[in-house]
This record gives C-alpha cells, sequence and structure tokens, in this order.
C-alpha cells in the first residue's frame, strides 16, 4: 500500500476519476432507462456505443483527419465536436432502436421468457462487436486531435483541463436535460407510467411498444455522447472498447440503483473516482478489484443501490 | 506420395514408432520411383501457428510472411508445392492457441513449426507441442522460462529478455543517462519479465512502478499516467505489446508528459505509431533481440517487398531463416518430427539475420546474441545503435 502516493496525487486522481466517470455514467444512463422500463438487461447496449464512436471518427476522417493531422483552432474543435456528436447520437440511436426492433420486440409478441431476451442480448453485443472487428481488422483506430488538453486551474494539486470541465459539463448537462424530459414532458410521463405498470399505462391509452423504442432512443443518445467524450479522452477506439466499459457502466448503473435516472450518474462518478482512489494506493492492476469489492459490499447493505431502483417510482 | 498417404492411413491407429519407421521407408520408395510431386523429400508442411489476427496481428503477420517467402523460394527450386506452409491463427490469444496446437499436432504431414511468436502463447500451447515431438522454433518469444521446462522440441530464435531486459536497461543507463524512471508493465508473462529485467539493471533509479491491463483490458491509463507525471521521471520502460503502448503514449502526452518511452520488441512495429499518432510516439526508444531487418544480406529486403508490398517487419528475417532451418534439414532427409529435431541439436546455419546454433536447452548460443535500439523519428521506426551489453 503506498498511502503518500495516494495523498500527494489526490486532487489528480479525483479529478480524473470524475472525468472517466462522467463517461461511464452517461453510458450507464442506457442500461437503466432499459431495465427500468422492460426489467430487461440490454447487453447489447455496450456495441451501441462501440458503433457511435466509430461513425464519428469515420465522419471526422471524411472531413480528411486523421490522428496526424493538425489540431483545429477553436472554431474547427466546435464544429468538429457537433458534427461528431451529431453523428454519433445518431447512429448510437439508430443502433439501440434497431437492436430493439430485431432482437427484442418479436421475443414479447410471443411472450418469450425472461432467459430468451438475455441470450438475443449476448447474441447481439458479440454479433455486432465481431462484425465491427472484422471490418475493422480489429485494429486500434487513432482519433483526429480536436483539442490540445490544457490545465485550466487547479484544486490543491490536481490540474484540471479544459477536456476534463468539457466532459463533466457534458455528462451533467445531458443528464439534467434528460431527467427534465423523463419527469417533466408528456412523452416522459409515457415512459414512466409503462415503468409504473405496464398494462395499466396501455389501458390508460399510452403506446407501449412506442415508449419502449423511445427508451432504446434515448439511451443510444446517451451512448453516443459518452462515445465522444471517450474518444477525446482516450484518442483511440478498437471494436472490444465497448464490452469493458460495458461492464463498468452497466456496475456503476447496479451501484447508483438500477432504473435509477441520478443512481447511474452518482454510481459513474463514485466508480470512476474509486478505481482511481485504488489505482494510487495499491497499483492499478488492482482497479478493477477494488470496484468490484465496493459493489459487492455495497450491495450487501443497499441491495438496491445508492439511491435505491425505479424509474417510475422517482415521481409518482 | 500416394504409397505414403495410404500407409500413413492405414497405420493411423498404431504406435508412433511403427508410423514413423513406415513414413521413412515410404519416403525411400518414392524417391526411388520418383512419382513424388516436386522430387525428393517433398510432401511435407511447415506449421505457423501465431497471431494473424487480432490486437498484436502484426507482429506474427511479419513472421508468418518470412517464413512464407522463405518456403516459395525453397519451391522454386525444389518444384511447385514440394513443402507447404500450414497456417493457424492464435490471434495472439494464450486461450486460442492450445486448441489450434492440437488441431496442428494432427495434421501427420507437418514436422516442424514456425512459432509461436508471442510468450503467454507459448506457455500455452508448447507442452501440447512437445509431447506430440514437433520441432518449433519461435522467432521473437522471449520470456526466459521458455527454455526452462524441458521442453525437448522448443528452440528459440533470438536473445531472450535476460538479454533484452537488460540490454534496454542498460541503454537508458548509458546512453540515455536517466537519472528518474518508471517502469509499467501489462502483467503479460512477456511485459513482467521484461520489466523486471529493466528494474533490476536500473535499481535506484526507478522512482515508481506500476502495472495495467493487457490489450483489449484497460484503455483509460489516467491513474497510471497521474503516477508518472507526479513521479518526476524522465523516462518510462513499458514492457507490453504495441497497441496499449500506443493508447498510452497518447495519453502521457496529453496529460503533458515529456520524458521518452522505451520498450521492447512487442511494441517494436508501426502499430504503435498508429496507435499513439506520429507526434506522441517520436522519440520512442524501442528495443529488439534483432538486427535490423534492412539489415538482413542478400536479397532478403527486396524480396520481401517485392512479395508482400510492405518492407519486413521486426522479426520477418528471423522467420525467414528459421523456415530455411527447416528446409536444410529436410532436404538433408531429417523429414520426421524426430529426425528433424536431432538435427536441430547440431545445426550452426548462417542466414541472413544471424547464425544459429542451439543450446541443448533450445536457446541461441550465448555468442550469437544481438540486441538492437531503434528509435521513432519522423513517423518511422529506424534502427539507432546496438544496445550495450553492459
Amino acid at each position: 500500500m503506498n498511502f503518500s502516493n495516494l495523498f500527494s496525487q489526490f486532487g489528480e486522481l479525483t479529478v480524473t476519476g470524475l472525468a472517466q466517470g462522467a463517461i461511464i455514467a452517461l453510458f450507464a444512463l442506457g442500461y437503466t432507462l432499459v431495465y427500468g422500463v422492460l426489467r430487461l438487461i440490454n447487453f447489447a447496449h455496450s456495441e451501441v456505443f462501440t458503433v457511435g464512436a466509430f461513425t464519428a471518427v469515420l465522419t471526422w476522417g471524411a472531413f480528411g483527419l486523421d490522428q496526424d493531422s493538425r489540431t483545429p483552432g477553436l472554431g474547427g474543435f466546435v464544429g468538429y465536436l457537433l458534427i461528431g456528436l451529431l453523428v454519433a447520437a445518431a447512429a448510437s440511436a439508430a443502433t439501440a432502436v434497431v437492436i430493439e426492433l430485431v432482437a427484442y420486440r418479436p421475443l414479447r409478441r410471443r411472450n418469450a421468457p425472461p432467459l430468451a431476451f438475455l441470450i438475443t442480448a449476448i447474441g447481439a453485443s458479440i454479433a455486432i462487436s465481431e462484425f465491427v472487428g472484422v471490418l475493422t481488422h480489429r485494429n486500434n483506430k487513432g482519433v483526429p486531435r480536436l483539442l490540445t488538453q490544457e490545465p485550466v486551474f487547479r484544486i490543491a494539486d490536481g490540474r484540471v483541463t479544459n477536456l476534463q470541465i468539457l466532459i463533466v459539463v457534458v455528462a451533467l448537462a445531458m443528464m439534467i436535460g434528460l431527467d427534465f424530459f423523463i419527469n417533466r414532458t408528456r412523452l416522459g410521463r409515457g415512459i414512466r407510467a409503462v415503468s409504473q405498470n405496464p398494462d395499466s399505462a396501455a389501458l390508460m391509452g399510452v403506446n407501449k411498444n412506442r415508449v419502449i423504442s423511445l427508451v432504446f432512443l434515448l439511451g443510444g443518445l446517451m451512448a453516443g455522447v459518452a462515445a465522444i467524450m471517450y474518444l477525446l479522452k482516450i484518442g483511440n477506439v478498437r471494436y472490444d472498447n465497448g464490452l469493458y466499459l460495458g461492464v463498468e457502466a452497466f456496475s456503476a448503473a447496479v451501484l447508483g440503483g438500477i432504473g435509477n435516472l441520478r443512481g447511474a450518474l452518482l454510481g459513474g462518478f463514485v466508480l470512476g473516482v474509486f478505481e482511481n482512489y485504488v489505482s494510487g494506493l495499491f497499483g492499478t492492476q488492482w482497479h478493477s478489484v477494488g470496484a468490484f469489492v465496493l459493489l459487492v459490499v455495497l450491495l450487501m447493505f443497499r441491495p438496491t443501490g445508492l439511491l435505491g431502483e425505479s424509474l417510475g417510482r422517482a415521481r409518482a | 506420395m500416394a504409397l505414403r498417404q495410404g500407409l500413413t492411413r492405414a497405420l493411423g491407429g498404431v504406435a508412433i514408432v511403427a508410423l514413423v519407421a513406415g513414413t521413412a521407408a515410404c519416403n525411400k520408395g518414392s524417391s526411388d520411383s520418383g512419382t513424388s510431386a516436386g522430387g525428393k523429400n517433398c510432401g511435407y508442411s511447415i506449421g505457423y501457428l501465431g497471431a494473424l489476427t487480432g490486437p498484436s496481428a502484426n507482429l506474427g503477420v511479419n513472421i508468418e510472411q518470412g517464413a512464407e517467402l522463405a518456403i516459395e523460394q525453397y519451391n522454386k527450386k525444389n518444384g511447385k508445392d514440394c513443402i507447404t506452409i500450414k497456417k493457424f491463427d492464435s490471434q495472439g490469444s494464450a486461450d486460442v492457441a492450445p486448441g489450434l496446437a492440437r488441431q496442428l499436432v494432427a495434421d501427420k504431414k507437418i514436422i516442424g513449426v514456425v512459432g509461436l511468436p508471442f510468450s503467454s502463447e507459448s506457455q500455452a500451447a508448447n507442452p501440447i507441442l512437445n509431447d506430440a515431438k514437433i520441432p518449433n522454433i519461435t522467432p521473437s518469444a522471449t520470456n526466459t522460462t521458455l527454455s526452462e521446462k524441458g521442453w525437448t522440441y522448443f528452440h528459440r530464435a533470438v536473445a531472450n529478455d535476460s538479454a533484452q531486459g537488460p540490454a534496454a536497461g542498460n541503454y537508458m543507463k548509458s546512453v540515455m543517462k536517466v537519472q528518474k524512471a518508471f517502469v509499467v508493465d501489462d502483467q503479460s508473462a512477456y511485459g513482467v519479465g521484461l520489466a523486471d529485467q529493466v528494474k533490476a539493471v536500473l535499481g535506484s533509479a526507478v522512482v515508481g512502478s506500476d502495472k495495467v491491463g493487457g490489450e483489449g483490458k484497460q484503455t483509460d491509463f489516467s491513474a497510471t499516467v497521474t503516477k508518472v507525471v507526479a513521479s518526476g521521471a524522465t523516462a518510462l520502460f513499458y514492457g507490453g505489446y504495441y497497441q496499449n503502448a500506443g493508447l498510452f503514449r497518447k495519453q502521457l502526452t496529453a496529460a503533458g508528459w515529456t520524458g521518452a518511452l522505451v520498450a521492447g520488441d512487442g511494441v517494436n512495429d508501426k502499430g504503435y505509431i498508429q496507435a499513439a499518432g506520429k507526434e506522441a510516439a517520436e522519440g520512442t526508444i524501442l528495443t529488439c533481440p534483432c538486427a535490423p531487418a534492412s539489415k538482413a544480406k542478400g536479397s532478403f529486403v527486396t524480396d520481401y517487398k517485392a512479395r508482400w508490398n510492405v518492407d519486413a517487419g521486426t522479426y520477418s528475417d528471423v522467420a525467414y531463416d528459421a523456415a530455411n532451418i527447416y528446409l536444410e534439414g529436410i532436404s538433408k532427409g531429417n523429414t520426421t518430427t524426430e529426425k528433424l529435431n536431432e538435427y536441430l541439436k547440431t545445426v550452426n546455419y548462417t542466414g541472413i539475420a544471424n547464425t544459429y546454433k542451439f543450446t541443448d536447452k533450445g536457446e541461441l548460443d550465448p555468442t550469437k546474441l544481438i540486441v538492437w535500439a531503434f528509435k521513432v523519428s519522423g513517423g518511422e521506426v529506424v534502427p539507432d545503435q546496438e544496445a550495450p551489453k553492459a
């Protein structure tokens, strides 16, 4: 154990952990939304992320940007960022909706047992990830450097860079927007209704299938934004990145309370920061051990996660 | 050919001794009658077992193409399809390799293997090759323990990490004059072995160390980057493979760390520069227990380029030599796995990259070891100098 390491780098570890946690949180929203409505873990959500990430890199490539091209100015950065966000969110959302239409809706129509959904979820996940793997020769794809990372200010010993601020702000903004949408709009009310009681909601005239598609679409949008933040931070993407990050995001969703939007955000931040503290204290090889022991211990005491379950009950 | 095939089939279930006797007898018969496909000592295969796809595929492809070129050139002289290459794509994975090794040993035409390229997959698959008595020459797996497991069919055509690790350490110490170094490994058999050797050489100059996840297991290195920056190290040794090395380097540079990254042969590939980006990769020092492929003797460099339309990569030349060692052995009538293995014990073969002579453990003779340092310059890996031995 290296306490001096942890304390001397506490600020820095916290900041970088929050940035990683924000990406995990955005990713986690997709799991939580779908679970809240369908009581289904959409394992194929990791590929929703992957497709969004590759679409953005290819789009930037079409503009003549590759990882060795010059960093654009501020105007260029904003432009390319918006384009990236747009295409990634669109591609991810489309992928999510298609997965729902192809892999889940037919099963729902036939009243398939929950196990069947689990298997099609895993099947869709592996099929898409391998498909992308074959198309990309399983190579890393380098991301254009859109932004030069520079420290903007310091908190204690921790340097806070422009990119880290951007990631956390975007994640919070998306989160607030989504929260508003679910809790304050007509469509959001539909989602909450289906989440609380699908049959009653249907009797009240809510179109269940449309609500479910909407939920997948929202989750996909969030994953697309997460993908852009990931690309800016990590600088590379590979066909299997989503799988690994997906496990963390799913864990963050459970940690915060699956089905609970704010819980996903909190879970993401907690997981990101805690992993970094463990890395600082014991060495990076222990970061997953630490994170998942935390998950188990927490669930022992709070089986429904930090903020408790349920999308619907939040404002019931 | 046909005779041998029929006989092999007939003897399918019989003990291996009988099979060996049968094969030898048939060979004699076929060469006497002159009915075989390409003439004397033809109809055998050399196997390649290693990555052709997967996250570290480039290193494997370099090797396979080197070996295949040697076999094609041999066949030009000795008849079309005299010796064939059979490829088994392990994706560089220790989980995939053993299953393929079982497939490989089931193919009785394969009497020698070029591979396996990586240390972890070698640890997993070599027991199977050894039990089946298939001679194998790795042109690139450098973990020291591989030669200590009593595998009598294992050979290594390059220096192991006990030569490469200290050479990398010595380069950092006496050429780069590093005062503060950070050491990171990816927890693979290869990465840990190399990093530990470097730590031993650098001693008190190591101001910190960390262990990260290997290929596909980790992409966010921010915690380690924080430690490196905080340590004040001016150089970092990374024990691992090229893709994650590239990701790591990119994130180090983005965080404002300007020190030099030093790594072993697992990173010595253009894939590293692709992953890191040219700007971040610039100045990286890469060691390799090999001479620069561009310094290979004869027409290898141009032949390779003409055949594969890319420049020869790391270990292409060694793999070419390894295949040629087998081919020479086969042409001298060593057409069973046992005889070929006996042949390897006595071989003193001068190839294009080195002269090969094996110890009884299958290691390269200590006088034949070479370690070079390369440098990333202008987006290319260029030879720098031979690394100091002490």
